[in-house]
């Protein structure tokens, strides 16, 4: 295998904030229902993870499982263990309707780290979503847009925060990232 | 003449001088000044010329309602028009300029417009011009854009930038007044999450000037110390220069932050455009001061009363030695206490009124200020400023009892509730006869998804126009808020303020009442529009008796300030001239903004490389590294060709297909829309979307489709796979990728809710290449790898996984081109690696690039019909000869139905054909076919169009498709083509595939 490149990597910038290109990232999208135990035993067989309650994650040693829908779960791993996880999935969950793909690079991924404050400011410059601390709690996941294209974060811990959009407009969201926490440009809200 | 006080000025620091220019004049002010009392304490009172009459105009008010005083700011790159002077903090270096004058603010030829003013009353434009029609366009016009008009629009790039923020919050209270800070305290203190927003770089409003006196200490005391709590509150949050600029639906608002405007610094955004989600909205607008409507009323040196004081308290200015204070409530001797304080003349108080016995006219009496009562102004003359003023008797008709010499005249007309922003949402008004005036009527808010009001008023805003009475309504205002956001805890007291005790206004929409024409024709309602009270009378005479109609044949209200100065006062006239009560007339609608933002704030940061998301392929920078020119395909951009070496577009297409042709091409078609469709019932699912058969096909096959919309309509098209038993990967046109992921989740979700089918989107996973021409497969062998390339192992319509050299990929036999053709696709990220590889291999093959235009003409030359250019959603599938790709076993699918209705199956229907031009030119793109006769219309008839035309490299002559009327049955028959210049172009209709039509040379 040819050495494999995400969409923009080494992309960084600093200012209120810290954001960087996170690389490679293995991502699987899994659909099913999800309140089918017999789906949800299997997923965890595979993963060792339960499956996450409405817009939460789960983690284990290696691998985080996201809640995006009623009906769809993300699955981060690594990225070269992902087609590995695909295969193990459709077997696993042969019996049962559903779909897993692996979406890994259709997708970019951006880590933005700093004071929790200034994350979530840098994140409503561009989203409309409630970014109170209360409202969107370590762990949860948001699906929303940021300016002009969709995307989906969460906070790992109070002090990072993580971004997924597709790959064809990570320049776009990289520059939103960049120009949204460009130095001085802070509001002091949160 | 206006100046600067020898002391005094709240807002100012003396000791820090600040300069500026206006028209190109060097000024002095100081820090803490407005760019209106900088030019005060210049001496500057002339500061523009009206719209209309290019009459000379003068600073009236102090804050957002000024509608004079608007100038051009910066230059060049930082032009801003129409700024309110009175709302421009000052800054070293501003520059300004005057609008509306011409060749000067001074000198101004446009004045001869006022001489001429009974010759352009309300509706003149509408009268004047209607004829003869062609003057208008080419004379009447172009003369009124020259002499009307207020602020250029900005010729340059804007140097600065701006952004949004969003926030969700349980209370917003707009406005820092003494009723804002009371409400957002009580609001806070029950625990509610409080956003406090003022627009002025200033807390605590007018209380200040006004010497209000708040549990037992001055306004500015309180207001200091109020603040202080505020901001020890973790819940609070204060924000100056933020303007509560509109009111939506749900409790959504926006606010506009001006963060550089009174420091200008590029390197920070200027403004920022909050747009908050709140539960409830506390509108603590404060009130504006009414004009009152008399002869000359618009001369420089005319102002509001509020105004004079504040330009004296807050920055020690005076715009005159001499003030005649005119008003009909005792709020209006404030004006004079305050001038006379400060040393100044006040020869005269007119008060409209027949008695003048508050305590703050026995205030003005002590101080010796001569008050008269039942007196009113006649009119005011002067040139070009105020210089004496006619006094005459209220209830008269305008005979002047006395003149008395003054450079400036405050009037106080008396005060309306800022309701803006309680109405933006549907909060409605109740007329106060007391006050004369509209104030909110809290039983008919603006109400939530929950039929709960989301909006309250607070102070001034709600109507209430004491002290104690802003104080008591605001903190219950914090209150309720708190309370209907969900917060219980308990708060103290209202703050009070000693009873006043106003004695009642009276109500003056005449100066004086019985006022002859002459003096009504010189009195203004809506400075900034010209309009004056004959005006609007004029417009009641001629039948637009709604205010929405009156609005707008007089313009009264629609200038850049909306009216927030000329409104009660211009539908009071109204109303008098209909013989009809005030509330019965009603108001004009209030609409966002509160006053203009910018609309660098409402694009945010969509400017320059944000403008616009552009979605990049894998192979973008190879693209862009290589010359490509790009056209647009929905977000993407894809390279329409490569030229090389100085060569022109058309010979790099003609290049790049004669490549693709005689040896090996690479196309980058990873914009393609790859959407995984599985599960069990995903087999029928296809059949309903495609109008052929998907189910059938074989795991490894592919098979080309077309997807119809309910109306039969051709929507898109592309290739299917069959991956599995229950698996599909069906290919999309690019601009349709997300449309018909769209599509089938809507078919999905609502019709077929019950079917077992899940749709990925996985168009981003997979760079997909085309490698094509009859080299193609010698290419990717000598890449090597696991995947059997040959025509046995993977025939026409095939496809194939496996790896090409180390690369994990699938190999599509499909051709758009009628080449030997595979489409790979792999992860992508390796798709770059891939395409530097191909690249390599191919060297020897002289492989080569091609872009948009060749695939077009490649395709064309084979008859493929183009999604956009074939069809434009009027043409069914039949239409374009593809029945073969409609199932006839189907019991149904998307658009068969309406297939079937009579138009869609008439034989007169245009259908496509080839076009060859009997010159061997190019068909002008989209030209008609020019048929004998005329229509209904009188319109030339046509019997088809051209939808695709190229120049074919490979014929050496122009080839086209079009549809045209039973074209398939007139093979052979000659058509005209209307040309642009007049002349006209014959084709013969052919068949559309002028390539290869056994398909030989794909199928190898």
């Amino acid at each position: 295998m040819s050495e494999a490149v995400s969409a923009l990597a080494d992309a960084r910038s600093s200012g209120t904030i810290e954001v960087a290109e996170a690389g490679l990232q293995g991502m699987l999208t899994i659909r099913g229902d999800l309140a089918d135990t017999g789906f949800s035993d299997a997923i965890k067989t595979v993963t060792g993870m339960d499956i996450p309650s409405r817009r939460q994650s789960t983690s284990s040693d290696s691998d985080t499982l996201l809640w995006m829908s009623p009906d769809e779960l993300m699955l981060l791993c690594r990225h070269d263990e992902a087609e590995a996880r695909v295969q193990a999935l459709a077997k696993a969950l042969s019996d049962h309707h559903h779909l897993v793909a692996n979406v890994s690079d259709a997708r970019a991924e951006f880590t933005l780290s700093g004071e929790g404050a200034a994350i979530r400011e840098v994140l409503a410059k561009i989203s409309p979503a409630d970014m109170r601390a209360a409202a969107l709690p370590i762990g949860e996941v948001r699906r929303t847009r940021v300016a002009q294209v969709a995307a989906a974060y969460w906070f790992s811990a109070e002090d990072r925060a993580h971004l997924i959009c597709f790959r064809s407009v990570a320049r776009y969201v990289f520059d939103l990232l960049k120009t949204s926490s460009a130095s001085g440009s802070s509001v002091g809200y949160f | 003449m206006s100046h600067r006080l020898e002391s005094g000025g709240r807002l100012i620091d003396r000791s820090q001088p600040r300069g500026f220019t206006f028209n190109g004049k060097s000024m002095r002010g100081v820090k803490g000044d407005t760019l209106a009392s900088a030019l005060f304490a210049s001496g500057q009172v002339l500061v523009g010329r009206s719209f209309k009459y290019h009459r000379p105009r003068g600073i009236v008010a102090s804050g957002a309602e000024e509608p004079n005083a608007l100038v051009g700011l910066g230059k060049d790159r930082t032009f801003e028009p129409n700024a309110r002077v009175t709302t421009t903090e000052l800054f070293d270096g501003l520059t300004a300029e005057s609008q509306n004058h011409w060749p000067s603010l001074e000198f101004d030829i446009g004045e001869i417009n006022a001489k001429l003013s009974r010759f352009l009353p309300a509706g003149f434009y509408y009268k004047m011009f209607m004829w003869p029609r062609a003057f208008w366009k080419h004379l009447y016009e172009p003369i009124i854009r020259m002499s009307a008009g207020l602020g250029r629009p900005p010729r340059h790039r804007d140097a600065d930038h701006y952004e949004h923020f969003n926030i969700t919050t349980d209370v917003v209270v707009i406005g820092g007044g003494i009723a804002g800070l009371t409400a957002a305290k009580a609001a806070g203190d029950a625990g509610a999450e409080v956003l406090l927003l003022e627009q002025t770089a200033h807390w605590g409003g007018r209380a200040p000037v006004d010497g209000v006196e708040i549990d037992g200490q001055q306004a500015e005391g309180w207001v200091e110390e109020t603040l202080k709590s505020l901001e020890a509150m973790p819940n609070v949050t204060l924000r100056t220069r933020t303007m509560g600029a509109g009111v939506y639906d749900h409790g959504y608002m926006l606010a506009s932050e001006r963060i550089t405007d009174h420091a200008p610094d590029a390197s920070v955004p200027r403004h920022r455009l909050w747009r908050i989600r709140a539960r409830q909205i506390i509108t603590a607008t404060g009130a504006i001061e009414r004009t009152l409507s008399f002869a000359g009323n618009d001369l420089p040196g005319v102002m509001l009363a509020s105004a004079v004081r504040d330009y004296v308290v807050n920055f020690g200015v005076v715009p005159g030695e001499k003030t005649v204070v005119v008003t009909n409530n005792d709020d209006g001797y404030r004006t004079a206490i305050s001038l006379k304080s400060a040393g100044l003349n006040v020869p005269v108080i007119l008060d409209a009124r027949d008695e003048a016995i508050g305590e703050l006219p026995e205030k003005a009496l002590e101080m010796g200020i001569r008050i008269t009562p039942g007196r009113g102004i006649a009119k005011v003359v002067g040139k070009g400023r105020v210089q004496a003023v006619h006094i005459c008797n209220q209830s008269g008709d305008g005979a002047a009892i006395e003149e008395v010499e003054a450079d400036c005249v405050a009037m106080s007309g008396g005060w309306s509730p800022v309701v803006h922003l309680w109405s933006h949402c549907g909060g409605k008004l109740i007329w106060s006869e007391e006050n004369a005036h509209f104030r909110p009527d809290p039983e008919r808010a603006p109400t939530g998804a929950d039929g709960q009001a989301f909006v309250l008023t607070a102070g001034a805003a709600s109507g209430e126009l004491t002290s104690d009475g802003v104080l008591a309504d605001a903190h219950k205002a914090g209150q309720s808020a708190a309370r209907n956001a969900g917060y219980e805890a308990k708060t103290g007291n209202a703050p009070t303020s000693p009873d006043e005790n106003p004695k009642p206004m009276q109500a003056v929409w005449n100066m004086p009442a019985n006022a002859p024409y002459e003096l009504r024709s010189k009195s203004w309602l809506d400075y900034q529009n010209d309009v004056k009270v004959t005006d609007v009378e004029l417009a009641a005479r001629e039948g637009f008796e709604s205010v929405e109609h009156a609005k707008r044949y007089t313009t009264l209200g629609m200038a850049t300030d909306q009216g927030k100065l000329s409104n009660i006062n211009g539908l009071a006239v109204l109303s008098q001239a209909l013989g009809a009560e005030i509330p019965k007339t009603g108001t004009t609608t209030f609409r966002p903004p509160y006053t203009p933002i910018t609309m660098g704030s409402i694009a945010g940061e969509a400017r320059g490389e944000l403008f616009q998301p552009i979605q990049r392929t894998p192979i973008q920078d190879w693209h862009e590294a290589n010359g490509a020119n790009f056209e647009p395909v929905g977000h993407w951009r894809r390279p329409y060709a490569f030229p090389q070496n100085g060569e022109t577009i058309d010979d790099a297409v003609t290049r790049e297909i004669n490549a693709t042709r005689n040896s090996v091409g690479l196309l980058d078609a990873s914009t393609l829309g790859k959407l995984v469709v599985k599960g069990p019932d995903a087999g029928r699912f296809l059949d309903m979307l495609y109008t052929n058969m998907m189910s059938t096909l074989k795991v490894g096959k592919c098979r080309y489709g077309l997807m119809c919309n309910e109306n039969g309509f051709l929507s898109d098209d592309g290739v299917v796979a069959r991956i599995d038993d229950d698996t599909w990967l069906c290919h999309t046109t690019t601009g349709g990728a997300d449309r018909i992921h769209g599509h089938m989740e809507e078919w999905l979700q609502t019709e077929w809710w019950d079917w077992k089918v899940f749709v990925a989107n996985v168009t981003e996973q997979y760079t997909q290449i085309g490698v094509v021409g009859p080299k193609a497969r010698e290419v990717l062998e000598k890449l090597g790898g696991t995947l059997d390339l040959s025509r046995e192992a993977l025939p026409f319509m095939a496809f194939a996984d496996g790896a090409i050299g180390s690369i994990p990929a699938r190999a599509f036999r499909i051709s758009f081109s009628g080449e030997l053709s595979f489409e790979i696709a792999v992860p992508a990220s390796q798709g770059r690696a891939f395409w530097d590889a191909l690249l390599e291999a191919g060297a020897e093959f002289g492989i080569t690039p091609y872009g948009t235009e060749a695939l077009h003409v490649m395709r064309a030359e084979k008859g493929f019909i183009m999604i956009g250019d074939e069809t434009d959603g009027t043409v069914i599938p039949q239409d374009l000869g593809l029945n073969w790709a409609i199932s006839k076993k189907k019991d149904d699918y998307l658009g068969k139905r309406a297939q079937e209705r009579s138009h869609m199956t008439d034989p007169l229907r245009w259908k496509l054909v080839g076009l060859e031009t009997l010159d061997g030119s190019v068909l002008p793109d989209g030209a008609y076919a020019a048929e004998a006769g005329v229509n209904e219309n009188g319109q030339r008839r046509t019997e088809g169009r051209v939808t695709s035309t190229y120049y074919s490299p490979t014929l050496d002559r122009g080839i086209a498709m079009g549809l045209v009327v039973r074209g398939p049955d007139r093979m052979g028959e000659e058509l005209e083509f209307a040309k642009i210049d007049g002349s006209v172009v014959k084709a013969k209709i052919v068949d559309p595939v002028v390539f290869d039509p056994d398909g030989e040379k794909q199928n190898v």
